[in-house]
């Protein structure tokens, strides 16, 4: 086995620099949610029933985020409209 | 007042209890006065890792409820004098732990011992918590993995939350990562995160590298705190952790792979 396993080795496809970059993208995000406010998920439950008194939507279709920056807060608000 | 030293990690298995054993043991081997409470209500374990497992009588949640004194409940260590333990109840409710309970205990502690460390129980649970809660310092132990990494930027998250510095709005608790299970032939082959990734990822000072070894087994299989291992390379890594924990310098070691001729890889695996 240790024989074949030498040269193996040499062809190994390099699994760490997937685990980095999958980690980073998923650590950045997780960071991102971690510092939202914490009325921004009831925020999303009540915008979402104002927006059904008018129009029939999933609980998917409302997307509240707030972006930081230096000098203010930009609260971003995305609501798709189902096609007619 | 004592430094009250948080040892947690979010996942499960990846050393919390053999790091809480080793530190507590390296700093009352260095004269300190150091008591090592075990926080895992219900899965009590550093009594074994420690070798007092039959000398316990009374625990942390009798003593938070008034039916044994702090002086029934801590056991002394037989190996070093300056070093106390405090077990975890094996058959009461995590909930036993509350708030004010666990900070009359640390306050008592906190008038005798130099160093308080807490062996915190995996998960983000009650217990977790609470062990992370009093903190001033926190070493996160963490494994070259992807969930492990994961979970140890979740406890980095909650120690900067709700730890009780977060929230009276006190200077955040000191956070210094100690990476174990450390193999460096693997990240040579490109097998297993680094060092250097592990610390871009997580962004928070190295305290140590604890390289896997099957001398940490061998010293958990028989109570012994892995750091009393001295010639060995993982007591000897758990020692410059403990050093740099003081405010000491130490060159990282253990973090490059031995060089082996041809033939030895050949016939032993490399």
């Amino acid at each position: 086995m240790s024989f074949f396993d030498y040269f193996k080795s040499k062809k190994n496809n390099r699994s760490a620099s997937v685990a980095k970059e999958r980690l980073q993208i998923i650590v950045a995000h997780e960071r991102g949610q971690r510092e939202q406010p914490d009325y921004l998920p009831a925020l999303q439950k009540e915008l979402l029933e104002v927006i059904r008194k008018y129009v029939q939507i999933s609980d998917d279709m409302v997307q509240v985020e707030v972006d930081r920056n230096d000098s203010c807060s930009v609260l971003e608000l995305n609501v798709t409209l189902p096609e007619h | 007042m004592a430094r009250i030293i948080v040892v947690t990690s979010g996942k499960g298995g990846v050393g919390k209890t053999t790091t809480s054993a080793s530190i507590s043991t390296g700093l009352a081997k260095r004269g300190h006065k150091t008591v090592v409470i075990d926080f895992d209500v219900g899965l009590r374990n550093l009594d074994l890792i420690m070798n007092c497992e039959r000398r316990v009588v009374y625990d942390f949640v009798n003593v938070i409820q008034g039916e044994a004194t702090l002086n029934q409940a801590l056991i002394r260590d037989k190996r070093v004098d300056t070093l106390y333990i405090l077990p975890a109840s094996q058959t009461r409710e995590k909930e036993a732990l509350t708030k004010d309970g666990v900070e009359k205990v640390i306050n008592e502690l906190s008038e005798r011992f130099d160093y308080i460390v807490c062996d915190s129980p995996a998960g983000i649970e009650h217990g977790a918590l609470m062990a992370l809660y009093y903190a001033d310092e926190a070493i996160v132990v963490t494994n070259p993995e992807v969930s492990s990494v994961r979970d140890s930027d979740r406890i980095l998250g909650i120690l900067q939350s709700k730890s009780r510095r977060a929230e009276m709005g006190q200077d955040p608790v000191k956070e210094h990562l100690l990476l174990s299970r450390y193999n460096p032939d693997r990240v040579q082959r490109g097998e297993m995160l680094s060092v250097a990734d592990v610390e871009e990822i997580l962004a928070i000072p190295l305290l140590g590298v604890i390289p896997e070894s099957q001398v940490v087994l061998n010293a958990s299989n028989q109570g012994l705190p892995v750091i009393l291992e001295e010639d060995s390379d993982a007591g000897q890594a758990y020692e410059d952790a403990v050093a740099r924990l003081l405010g000491e310098e130490r060159e990282h070691r253990f973090m490059s792979s031995q060089k082996k001729g041809f033939f030895s890889r050949m016939f032993k695996g490399g």
